[in-house]
This record gives structure tokens, sequence and C-alpha cells, in this order.
């Protein structure tokens, strides 16, 4: 049985043992490679819901994003390892009750980046998509090409290292732990290698992309204050304009306001229409923290968020006198 | 013109440690850098990062953060905080090739009035030696 089959199994039998009021996956979208957010509310409509590598959005956004239509409801989720640990973010942050949810893992072997793959056909319609092991056939009408997995999945996906779920009720298949990965530690070698120069030219040529719509903010679970430093303006903190000079204050604010809540998701890059890497700077982070205060964002349950804790006896080399 | 470059810091100190700290260094009659701008927090973990970016994207040669020592917060825990998130702070802005010398913190009780002085002095040697901000040369970086 595939993994949508048995994901419509559970949210049938979710349904019927009546331990959900409503259910989010993700159904076929209105064009190829695409799939939407989907709202169960009756186990009829189990059939709609699918999974596969199309399936990229992150559905824990919902919980702290709209949450008022969930108020009182019991939510039955479906969750890849980084949508995992999305909700246990948001669960030790109180956004969510973890009596209220029915969490559903699913095995996720990385999702696709709409956007790679529009680079590579040419913005060319692609109506058939053929996946033989590490390579996937896209087929539209006059064109056909054939890439390597690693070249269509999002780039977040190629640098994960919790591909499954740490918190569930339900996991279709078997959960994998924590996996190494070559890429996430070259991309850190990369990054720590620069000058202090190099990093400033790396940073500018990035940021300088953004046009401030802010998708990746809108798009991201942990950002969820009511009143965004970049919408307040009194005290105005950022300018208006698109230039570097304003850009570089909303990503690197962004940064350390999700700095240990950060769960490595990528949508904020899969929505970016500039296509600026924004998980770099994210990882780099994550990965300081790692290393001094010992904790990943969203893996454990009980206690709380890395960046809410202290220990008294922490390093301090950089106090002054 | 070779005017001599006068370093401007921009300090956020915590209202019940370091400004008070500031105030003893003043009614003491001690000498200290009058580069020195402090601002009044009620504490040192109240300080967003954008405030510290903002600082230094307005011009100021230095940033200092002063708040109560580990253990003697007014609010008990408000500064171990601030010295989690200061230690990310220092590594994310050094995608922005800011020196992070130019970014401090530091534990000044009610008390050390003295220390304040000699902390204002210090930092101020410092940053007179790097230089002025580099951003403060055009409007746009």
């Amino acid at each position: 049985m595939n993994v949508t089959a048995k994901l419509r199994e559970t949210i049938r039998e979710l349904f019927s043992a009546d331990k959900v009021d409503v259910f989010l996956a993700w159904e076929e979208g209105s064009l190829p490679m695409s799939s939407t957010p989907l709202f169960i509310t009756d186990g009829a409509q189990a059939d709609r819901a699918i999974f596969d590598p199309r399936c990229g959005n992150n559905l824990s956004v919902y919980f702290t994003k709209d949450s008022r239509q969930f108020r009182g409801k019991r939510v039955g989720i479906a969750v890849k390892g980084c949508d995992a640990r999305s909700l246990v973010l948001n669960i030790q942050e109180n956004q969510v009750l973890r009596d209220m949810v029915v969490i559903v893992g699913v095995p996720c072997n990385g999702v696709i980046d709409g956007k790679k793959i529009r680079r590579r056909t040419g913005g060319k319609q692609v109506t058939e998509v053929m996946e033989n092991g590490d390579s996937v056939t896209l087929k539209g009408p006059e064109f056909s090409i054939t890439l390597d997995r690693s070249e269509v999945l999002s780039s977040s996906c190629l640098r994960c290292v919790h591909p499954d779920a740490t918190e569930y009720d339900v996991f279709l298949g078997e959960a994998r732990a924590e996996v190494g990965n070559e890429n996430r530690r070259k991309a850190l070698d990369e990054v720590e290698a620069l000058s202090s120069a190099q990093r400033w030219e790396r940073t500018r040529k990035e940021y300088e992309k953004c046009i401030r719509c802010y998708a990746c903010r809108n798009v991201c679970p942990s950002c969820y204050c009511s009143e965004c430093f970049v919408d307040q303006n009194d005290p105005q903190w950022i300018g208006g304009t698109c230039d570097v000079t304003d850009t570089v204050i909303f990503h690197l604010i962004r940064n350390l306001h999700v700095a240990g809540r950060c769960v490595e998701c990528g949508a904020c890059a899969r929505a970016c229409p500039m296509d600026i890497d924004l998980l770099l700077l994210n990882l780099k982070t994550a990965e300081e923290i790692k290393k001094r205060f010992g904790d990943t964002a969203g893996i454990r349950i009980d206690g709380r968020p890395v960046m809410a804790e202290f220990r008294e006896d922490e390093k301090q080399e950089f106090i002054m006198g | 013109m070779n005017k001599e470059f006068v370093p401007r810091i921009t300090s956020f100190l915590c209202k019940w440690c370091s400004y008070t700290g500031a105030d003893l260094a003043g009614t003491s009659r001690l000498q200290y850098s009058a580069s020195i701008i402090p601002i009044q927090v009620m504490c040192s973990s109240r300080v967003d990062p954008v405030f510290l970016l903002k600082a230094y994207l307005s011009g100021s040669d230095g940033v200092l953060l002063g708040g109560c020592h580990p253990g003697d917060c007014h609010y008990e825990t408000g500064n171990y905080h601030t010295r989690r998130r200061f230690a990310i702070v220092r590594e994310v802005f050094e995608s922005l090739g800011l020196e992070s010398d130019r970014l401090r913190l530091s534990w000044i009780s009610a008390s050390e009035g003295p220390k304040f002085a000699r902390i204002a002095n210090e930092f101020t040697e410092e940053i007179r030696l790097l230089g002025e901000n580099p951003t403060r040369k055009s409007i746009f970086l």
C-alpha cells in the first residue's frame, strides 16, 4: 500500500472513531506538479488526500496564522519531518494544545521546488511526470526532459537531517531518526570559510534581489507576531524601499527572530519569487545554537524553545570588562 | 580638513544596574568618555536585535549593551536571556561584514560607577582604533 492510500485509510479511521473534527492534508492542485492544502471535515472526503513529493506546504502554519478557525476543534494533521518540528515548536510555545491534535507522520524523501523545474523547462508547462529511481522525467507538449532528483528537490530537502516526524500519534511506515547529511555540512563549511568582507558580499548579493513581498514571512509557521516589526511605523525600524539598505535589516532581524525556532522546512525559500537562498543564514544560526546550547528547534516536545531557556554557567567569552 | 575622529557609541543600559552605575559614575564626578550616548531600557533583555542593528546602520560607531551581573537581574532571569541572544546576534551580524568588536555586552552593577567609567573609556579607545563606522560614509549600503 502506498503512502497516499495509507493516509486516506488513516483519515477514514480517525473520522469513524470520532477522534478528529477536521483533518489537514494535501490534495491534487489545479496544475500538474502542484498540490493544494486540503481541509477535510468528513471521512467521506478522505479520498481527496494525497501525499507525494509535490506536497511541499508546511500545514502547521495554519495553527499560527489563522488559528481561530480551530478553536475548540480536534485537528488531525499530516506532517513531514519538518512540519512535525514546526508543530512541536508551536506546542512548546503554547500556540497549539497537544491534546487537541492528532499528528499523522508521513515518510518524506524530499519535496520538489517548482521554481527549479520552471527554470529547467524554461517556464513551459509540464503535463506529465514520471519518477524512475533517482531520475525524474518531465513531459509537456512538444518536449521531454530527464533530470536528476537532486535537480528538482527543494534545497532545504537536500540539506535535511530530520526527514521524519519525531513526535506523532500515527506514523505511516517506519520513522527514521536524525540522519547525517553531507550537503548540509558542505553548505556550512562554505559559509564559514568566507572572510568578513566576502560574507558581506554574499549577503549583499542575495538580499539585493529582495522585493519585500514578505511571502517568506507569511508562509513561515514560526513567524506569527500579530504586528511584525517591519509593519510598525512608530518607531519605524526599517525604510520602505527595496534597496539592500532596508532589505538586509528585514532579513537579518527576521533571521534573529526565528533563531532557535526555525525548523528549516524551506517554505520561505520555495515561496520566494526572487529565488533568494533564504535558508543558508538560518542554517548557520541553527548550527551555532546547536554548538553553543546543544539544542535544535522542534525536536523535544517537553521543555521550552532553546532561546527561551538558559543555563547559569553558559560560556560568555564576549563579555566586556 | 583633518578633524579628529570622535566615536559615537549608542549604549542601551538597564535601568536597575548599568544605568544606575552610569549615574553613580556621574555623581562620583568620574571622568569618562563623552562618546557614550546612554539610552535607558527597563531590562537588557528588552533590547531586540533590531535596536542594535538600527543603531549601527544609523551611524553609531559602536553599540554597547549593559545589564546586571548574572544572578542579579531585577527580573531574576532577564540577563541570562540577553546573554544567550547576544551570542547569536554577534554571529548573525558577521554576515554584515561588521566587526563584531563594535558590538559589546557588559555586566555593570549599580555600585560599579568606576567600572562603568573604565568600560566607557576602553570601548571608546577600541572604537577609535577601529575607525569610523563604514556605513556612515554612504547613504545606501
